[in-house]
């Protein structure tokens, strides 16, 4: 089931490894770290607050304002004049996370920008995936809080028995898709960035389409052009989706009904947020995972603390080391059958009959009908080649110019935050400043009760990276047991867990699993960003009590044998070379002094 | 393990076992804390573990803790040089052990292996983490060598003294160690006798195999059987058979509800059935109580705790013990007036009533005493007064030991010890186990009586109400209002017999009567 996505990918590079767990979590995880890359930091301010709350018309005034005071070099605060001979600049395909980000630093950068959408604005993450998928956690955290008796017990609170209202969840996720997708339409509308409706395709070098299918169709042509479609559930063969008891991430966000019992196919990011919040709602949940080991993707440590936290106490068992062949919807009273096979062997295991089906199997691009035969592309497995700076490479294995394709479709890191960062980096690309991504400092987080999170390396690519390389690494972890703020809220359970070179203090990944875990890892993944070393990052003070001094622990409890260094070496190293060419040029003019007195003829150059 | 333990040369886990209960006791200093991991070594001669064995043996209840040094010099290094000779082969595959981690502890619970297979261990580092009836705690390991395999996986439970995982001292052995868990984990592992002194309720030995290693995947069999995974997770934890469960879900599958009313459990109505009529119950009960089990929407389902577990089960075993009641009214006037003497000096009702029964004891001894075997009396030679105490989501009994030795303000002191470690949850074993006599009050509560029950293992225990201004007729026809306590005693009528609970309760009340004595 994972296969053709997921351990394909795995094979490619370490980071690739963690796209599939990025692949689930297109659809699951985190929208608003807008943090992630360093070099959106200016903006991401001013976007958050385009994004909230839902006076966003006027929230669009202020922003203007803001902006034309703020901002010169932008130079308008609406969408910018078009290149010479081009309809605009920059021309986005698809308005999702990645389109939305890329457009709206394009308007920064005083691009002309249209930005085709042939469904709705969004994508998947706002109206499939991370957005109401949090809705959903929200209820469940606070559902799975009150259930717990021992747990009001041991703060003093007496609550009576909590129950729910199917509806009123489900519409609660509905609310906030549709809010978000308001926001995301008016933070671009606000900008002046043209929305035009209907499928795109490329038709040649630097020219779109666009229109409804079979209707009229426009083409434009643009300078550059970003690949944004994204990516649909990934269904495997043999199994026959529904939409009422087999179904996917996109159905089951709807939550039109509760089973009793679900089996969950796959247990990444997904999987593993919709077993939270099908237990916490009183289903009875199966894993079936084809890998020997749940949650693959995570660091191993991480994982098996998840397992005892988030799997073993709960209304979950699971299926290990298998494949669900084939799947058959519940009908005519029957319920809802699935075989299972042995993912080596091959041979029939088991036959499962439960309630419910939701396949977490993972995502596969949305790349069909893009019209890349016209410029030579061909996919891969469905993925657009790119190169590191999200370039599409042609079947020849050249680069296509002014073509750049970015998240899910390219499949390098499935996360709606990477897709957005992508953007970043191509539009500074092509407003004239070079710029690589590092996807080994976006964060990825899992919303589970409580929270996984995880930047850069797990400890088994950290070492294997480290025999190849010939560095050493080290270990350190912390416990939120130890945390006053976490034990406050009678929730020590938790680990956090950095892997870093002690020669020379750089953080090679940090992984928590706890309380807030997701919004914990962004110091770590900063650091990363920044290149921020151990041995400076220890000195920052946490204001106490908070959890965040679980990874100030972090910091401090690793042995770095490096020297601080608060004062960089290279200020000192250009205090010497600026002392000797002041010397040099003294010198210089010493000589010239000397020869235009004595007279002699014109200067040469010395020595 | 079956196989490994049915070799003759192996009798000897259980004396090994034996030999550790000391230091396991004097080690456990919090929830924590380290536990040596008993090891034996497949060569060892068990001659002369038995000979180690005897002085172990009293570990009971007097082991003190002076005795630390024990853990290190019960070190089966010694006695390995011995015959080492004669079993070349086996010597360096050491199994592992679920350590018993309180007297009351049957089961244990591998919440985590801190280690996995293949990884290299040396002595002291953590192994794994399990978890009793009262805490979990970190396992080190004794000896160095490399986890060769891991027998009872994460999550799992398995009964006291069953090998959990083997220990190979070199690479070459970890195949033959992965040979035998393979093999071991195909057959049933052998029911830890040596821990039950009563005999254990009969649906444990079907369901006390450990699953093996892989995932839990239902067998298959002419009867396809379907059951939930928690229906799944009730089944291991009360130690029902769901292959004899029958399903009264949708599809005829095997619902939680199904293996609750396999399991005796019923949350709406409870009726006594007694651990011995179990099998018979398991099969009737579906049918029968199935309709009581009608699921109401909105029900939540909290499994127990291991340590709810624990009361569960000590309460349904408690109900083959023939146990009867005699109630004392007792004028506590001049307790009251003590009591509020020694109050500011720290001294607390439970000390006082703990030390009058203690005192009262001492005149009683076959009140203390318990009846282990139904043929014996078995006369405590100190006086232990355990008094219940109910803490988040459990209920505890700490031990007052030779309360009738201690005066009342060292007992208080001591009493406050206790609580405070009950509270954190840091109790020793001996520190809550040793109990010979209960005291358990709800005064403070107003109830004016209560009936308690007699916990497995100790001949009687006091239900003490609260005290309160009762009209009261002397034998000269006065009336007076006096304040007037009630207390109740539920004894083993094997051992315990209405004119010696009455004679007891006389002493006990006249004591507290005439409280002087208390404080002397």
């Amino acid at each position: 089931m994972q296969s053709s996505i997921s351990l394909s990918l795995s094979s490619a590079s370490p980071i690739t490894v963690r796209s599939d767990g990025g692949a689930n979590s297109a659809a699951s995880g985190l929208f608003f770290s807008n943090t992630a890359t360093p070099n959106q930091l200016r903006f991401c301010g001013l976007r958050r607050e385009a994004f909230s709350g839902c006076k966003s018309s006027n929230n669009a005034v202020i922003f203007k304002q803001l902006r034309s005071k703020t901002k010169i070099s932008a130079a308008l605060s609406t969408n910018g004049n078009s290149a010479k001979g081009f309809d605009y600049d920059l021309v986005i395909i698809g308005a999702g996370v990645g389109g939305h980000g890329a457009a709206l630093h394009a308007v920064e950068k005083g691009l002309k920008t249209a930005i085709i959408e042939g469904d709705v604005v969004g994508g998947t993450c706002v109206n499939r995936g991370c957005v109401p998928s949090k809705a959903l956690l929200a209820v469940s955290g606070r559902m799975r809080e009150l259930q717990n008796e021992h747990h009001m017990k041991s703060f003093g609170l007496q609550v009576a028995a909590a129950g729910y209202d199917r509806q009123g969840v489900a519409d609660h996720a509905e609310n906030l898709a549709t809010k978000i997708r308001n926001n995301l339409t008016n933070s671009m509308k606000s900008l002046g960035v043209d929305i035009l409706t209907g499928v795109g395709s490329v038709v040649g070098p630097q020219k779109v389409k666009y229109g409804k299918v079979g209707g009229t169709e426009t083409v434009i042509t643009a300078k550059n052009i970003i690949i944004a479609t994204g990516s649909v559930p990934f269904v495997p063969k043999g199994v026959e989706v529904d939409g009422k008891t087999v179904i996917t991430s996109d159905h089951a966000l709807k939550l039109e009904t509760v089973p009793e019992w679900i089996v969950i196919v796959g247990s990444g990011y997904i999987g593993l947020e919709f077993s939270d919040v099908y237990t916490a709602l009183g289903s009875e949940v199966t894993f079936v995972e084809a890998l020997d080991q749940l949650m693959p993707g995570f660091d191993p440590e991480i994982g098996k603390l998840a397992q005892r936290v988030l799997i073993n106490p709960r209304k979950i068992d699971y299926h290990t080391g298998v494949f669900a062949t084939k799947i058959t919807p519940a009908k005519d009273g029957k319920p809802v059958r699935i075989e299972l096979i042995d993912a080596k062997t091959k041979e029939p295991k088991d036959t499962l009959e439960v309630d419910a089906a939701l396949i977490a199997t993972g995502r596969a691009p949305f790349t069909n009908g893009l019209g890349l035969e016209n410029v030579n592309v061909e996919t891969q497995r469905g993925f657009i080649p790119v190169d590191e700076r999200m370039r599409v490479i042609d079947s020849k294995g050249e680069l296509v110019p002014n073509l750049y394709c970015i998240g899910d479709a390219n499949g390098k890191m499935m996360l709606a935050h990477a897709a957005s960062a992508q953007g970043i980096s191509v539009v500074e690309q092509v407003s004239g400043k070079d710029h690589v991504l590092n996807h080994l400092s976006i964060p990825a987080a899992c919303f589970t009760h409580p929270e996984i999170s995880m930047v850069g390396l797990t400890e088994p690519q950290a070492r294997e990276k480290a025999e190849k390389e010939g560095f050493e690494i080290s270990i350190a972890k912390t416990s939120f047991k130890a945390n006053t703020k976490a034990l406050a809220e009678n929730e020590g359970e938790g680990i956090a867990k950095m892997i870093y070179r002690p020669d020379n203090g750089e953080i090679l990944g940090v992984h928590i699993f706890g309380m807030h875990a997701a919004d914990l890892i962004h110091e770590a993944s900063n650091a990363i960003a920044l290149g921020t070393r151990i041995q400076d990052i220890k000195y920052a003070v946490h204001a106490h009590p908070t959890l965040s001094e679980v990874i100030d622990e972090l910091f401090k409890s690793a042995k770095v044998r490096g020297k601080v260094s608060l004062v960089p070496p290279q200020p000192t190293f250009s205090l010497v070379l600026q002392w000797l060419k002041a010397t040099f040029l003294v010198r210089l003019l010493s000589q010239l002094q000397c020869k235009l007195v004595s007279g002699q003829e014109t200067v040469d150059l010395p020595q | 393990m079956g196989d490994v333990y049915s070799a003759p040369r192996c009798s000897y886990p259980r004396l090994l076992r034996l030999t550790l209960f000391p230091f396991l006791y004097l080690s456990h200093f919090s929830p924590k804390s380290t536990i040596y991991l008993s090891l034996s070594i497949s060569a060892m001669s068990s001659s002369l573990l038995q000979s180690r064995a005897p002085p172990a043996l009293s570990f009971s209840s007097s082991i003190s803790a002076a005795n630390t040094h024990w853990r290190f010099t019960s070190s089966p290094a010694v006695t390995f040089t011995r015959r080492t000779k004669n079993f070349t082969v086996h010597a360096k595959i050491r199994e592992i052990f679920m350590p018993a981690l309180s007297s009351t502890m049957t089961e244990g619970k591998i919440v985590s292996w801190i280690k996995s297979e293949g990884d290299v261990l040396s002595k002291g580092e953590s192994v794994v983490v399990v978890e009793s009836d009262k805490a979990d705690m970190d396992v080190e390991t004794f000896y160095d060598g490399i986890l060769a395999a891991i027998v009872v996986p994460e999550g799992e439970s398995a009964p006291v003294g069953a090998p959990i995982g083997l220990l190979a001292e070199t690479e070459a052995e970890i195949e033959e160690a992965k040979a035998k868990a393979a093999s071991a984990g195909s057959s049933v592992p052998p029911t830890p006798a040596a821990s039950a002194p009563s005999p254990p309720p009969p649906p444990a030995p079907v369901a006390a195999a450990p699953t093996p290693a892989a995932a839990p995947v239902a067998a298959d069999g002419p009867r396809k059987i379907v059951s939930t995974p928690f229906a799944k997770k009730l089944a291991k934890q009360h130690k029902v058979d769901i292959n004899k469960v029958v399903g009264t879900g949708p599809f005829g599958r095997i619902t939680p509800a199904d293996v609750e009313a396999a399991a005796g459990i019923k949350p709406e109505k409870v009726t006594a059935v007694p651990a011995t009529a179990a099998p018979p119950a398991a099969a009737a009960a579906p049918a029968k109580s199935a309709p009581t089990f009608t699921e109401i929407p909105g029900a939540t389902i909290v499994p127990f705790t291991t340590m709810q577990a624990a009361v569960s089960k000590n309460m349904i075993e408690s109900l083959s013990v023939p146990t009867f009641r005699v109630g004392y009214p007792i004028i506590t006037d001049a307790l009251d007036a003590l009591y509020e003497k020694v109050k500011p000096k720290g001294v607390t009702m439970t000390a006082l009533l703990a030390k009058a029964a203690a005192m009262a004891l001492v005149q009683h001894p076959v009140v203390n005493a318990s009846c282990k075997d139904g043929k014996s009396f078995t006369y405590n030679s100190s006086i232990n007064i355990a008094v219940a105490v109910a803490i988040n989501g459990g209920l505890i009994t700490p031990v007052l030991q030779d309360a009738d030795k201690l005066d009342l303000y060292l007992l208080s002191q001591k009493w406050k010890e206790l609580v405070e470690k009950a509270r954190s949850k840091q109790l020793q074993p001996h520190e809550y186990n040793s109990g010979t006599f209960t005291l358990s009050n709800l005064g403070m509560f107003g109830v004016d009586r209560f009936d308690a029950i007699l916990p497995p293992g100790q001949g009687a225990i006091m239900a003490v109400g609260a005290s309160k201004p009762t009209a009261v007729a002397d034998k000269n026809g006065y009336f007076s209002v006096k304040s007037q306590m009630l207390v109740n005693v539920t004894a083993d009528h094997r051992i315990v017999y209405g004119a010696d609970l009455a004679a007891f309760l006389k002493t006990f009340a006249k004591i507290l009567q005439e409280p002087d004595t208390l404080t002397l």
